[in-house]
């Protein structure tokens, strides 16, 4: 099949690679229709992510049809499915009080090593995410292996797009809980760092749930556009001091919770944060957390602190004083997909949500390496990208 | 700094919290029962008592006690997870454990149960005409609740002197530690998902595969 590997920094191809097949009694094999490059394959992409080998398959928010079923897998063949980015096996503790991003049994026994090391436990395994998270290949290909797929995989009516419905398998969930993970009420202001996909998809779900006002912190014009046009006020944080512009905008309180969509790479200007930029290039691995630390001293005393930016190692200079002082509540953590699927789906069926309106590109899936290097350094108008699998290249010109 | 190093790391990593060095056998058993100054397990001490390093490693997992007793009592079902034994038969009253060794080599054990309580708790030692000497312990625990199962594994052995006991020993200080670890999990797994979880993505990838081949 083709698929999209990675081979080094700033270096993925599209390959001819191995078909998978079914290995246990409860997988299953997609087809795979559409597929999407996440903000976080970037840091795949950048090489920020220890332990992505080369030829791995990249790729974790897609959706396609049943192809093939193992003996206890409850999807039939030619279902159209959406598939969740958190492997989950459904039986473990954590999978049973539905905390699926920490399922104790997808990422295999010896592969749990070193996120064991790094966090205390060993992580779930995610599709196409490096081997710390089990080295399981991903979905940006033709075909895919599905572990559990009596567990994971969410089967979506005919009727609805793959544009509407893609989404369900990361960003709209990740949106969704970190919205959640606010605690938002009725009279809420919230600020949200991050017009990127799954900064969108926050402030959709915080309007939904009833925020009095959001603001959306970026600094390109197109994904404020986009936020503004969603019913958020926007700050640029290249022209606007945002501490004073969030307590102003907040009547002197502090907003009451705050979403860092931003994550490990941010573009702050702060000196730290310089500091943190060339640790990471030199190895050091300290994450750069501008975004989150803006946050934290935004915040009123007693808000909400919600964390869907992506993290995976350390931070300096964190202020644990404001943390601790101001009583804040911090809530993290990879998406517990499978909580979500079934109630968001309602929502785009019954129009409460609309995913569509951030794609920029779609692409077929050959031309995945350039959808990577756009989507890295035009940030601005290259919000989303879907990869399609059968959509032919355009003709040379 | 490159993925591989990175990866090299971690196994470094992982293979620093072992420090088994020369393990002098011990009777551990008794060891056990033995209270310390405070309620931890007494492998988790800093300074283990002198002649007696052992392994321990506990997992909940959700499946009723008798259930998992009676998978582990039946020792031809712990190849299923144990990684580097590749069969244990039984002969008389005794059982034969095949364990891979460097080199395309294996060795056996010769191992009885010395003790036996139904629902709670396994222990073995191996006997006379065993390559290695050792002993290992299972126990089963009620977790709160509905969480099922606590399972606890102790192991200890003792390589023998000469050759082919510095081969053993290589072998099993590797990451003696590591690997009971990662057979404890795949026993978890086994259990409550009724498979073991693999990122291959061809069956001849697979250790499943693989062992299959070695043995035709």
């Amino acid at each position: 099949m083709r698929a999209l590997t990675w081979h080094g920094t700033h270096d993925v191809r599209v390959d001819t690679v191995d078909d998978p097949e079914i290995i246990n009694s409860r997988d299953a094999i997609i087809e795979v229709t559409s597929t999407a490059i996440c903000g976080s394959d970037l840091h795949l992409y950048d090489g920020v992510i220890p332990s992505v080998l080369p030829g791995d398959v990249l790729g974790h928010e897609f959706m396609g049809r049943v192809v093939e079923t193992g003996s206890d897998s409850t999807l039939k063949k030619g279902q159209r499915v959406v598939v969740p980015f958190t492997i989950s096996c459904g039986g473990c503790f954590h999978c049973q009080i539905q905390q699926f991003s920490a399922c104790e049994n997808s990422n295999p026994a010896e592969k749990q090593d070193m996120s064991a090391k790094l966090y205390g436990h060993s992580m779930a395994a995610l599709f196409g995410y490096s081997h710390m998270t089990g080295g399981y290949w991903g979905g940006q290909a033709e075909y895919v292996r599905v572990p559990y797929s009596d567990v994971g995989p969410i089967v979506v009516p005919d009727h609805l797009d793959d544009d509407k419905v893609l989404f369900l398998s990361d960003i709209l969930p990740t949106g969704w809980m970190a919205a959640e993970n606010a605690e938002i009420q009725p009279d809420d202001t919230v600020a949200v760092w991050g017009c990127g996909p799954v900064g969108l998809f926050a402030i959709q779900s915080a309007i939904v749930m009833g925020a009095s006002k959001v603001i959306a912190i970026d600094h390109y014009p197109n994904r404020l556009a986009l936020a503004k046009q969603l019913g958020a006020e926007v700050i640029d944080f290249r022209k606007t001091n945002v501490r004073e512009a969030l307590i102003e905008m907040s009547g002197g309180i502090g907003v009451d919770a705050v979403i860092d969509a931003v994550g490990m790479e941010t573009h702050g200007f702060a000196v730290d944060n310089l500091v943190d930029v060339v640790k990471q290039k030199v190895g050091m691995g300290a994450d750069r957390a501008s975004a989150l630390k803006q946050a934290i001293l935004a915040v009123r005393p007693g808000g909400r602190v919600s964390i869907p930016g992506v993290y995976g190692g350390m931070t300096d200079k964190f202020p644990l004083g404001a943390l601790m002082e101001k009583g804040l509540q911090i809530r993290s953590g990879q998406t517990h997909v499978q909580r979500y699927t079934n109630d968001l789906l309602e929502k785009i069926e019954d129009g409460t949500l609309d995913t569509t309106f951030l794609i920029s590109h779609r692409l077929p899936l050959e031309d995945a390496a350039r959808g990577y290097e756009c989507f890295r350094t035009e940030q601005d108008s290259w919000t989303k990208v879907v990869l399609k699998p059968g959509m032919d290249m355009p003709a040379a010109n | 700094m490159t993925n591989d190093k990175q990866l090299g790391l971690a196994g470094t990593v992982a293979g620093l919290g072992l420090a088994i060095g020369g393990l002098a056998f011990g009777a551990f058993l008794s060891q056990r029962r033995k209270g310390g100054d405070d309620d931890a397990p007494f492998y988790t001490r800093k300074s283990p008592d002198s002649d007696n390093a052992v392994l321990g490693r506990t997992v909940t997992i959700r499946k009723p006690r008798a259930e998992l007793y009676a998978f582990w009592r039946d020792f031809g079902n712990l190849p299923r997870f144990m990684e580097n034994v590749e069969t244990i038969r039984k002969e008389g009253d005794h059982r034969i454990w095949v364990i891979k060794a460097p080199a395309g080599q294996t060795v056996e054990i010769k191992t009885e149960v010395c003790e036996d309580v139904e629902g709670k708790r396994i222990a073995w030692r191996s006997v006379e005409g065993s390559d290695i000497e050792t002993r290992g312990s299972v126990e089963f625990a009620d977790a709160p609740g509905d969480r099922g199962t606590r399972v606890s594994l102790v192991m200890s052995y003792n390589p023998p002197a000469g050759n082919l006991g510095r081969t053993i020993a290589k072998l099993f200080q590797r990451e003696p530690e590591v690997q009971a670890r990662h057979d404890l999990k795949r026993f978890k797994g086994l259990m409550e998902t009724g498979e073991i979880a693999t990122s291959a993505h061809r069956k001849e990838n697979t250790r499943a595969a693989r062992q299959r081949e070695k043995e035709t």
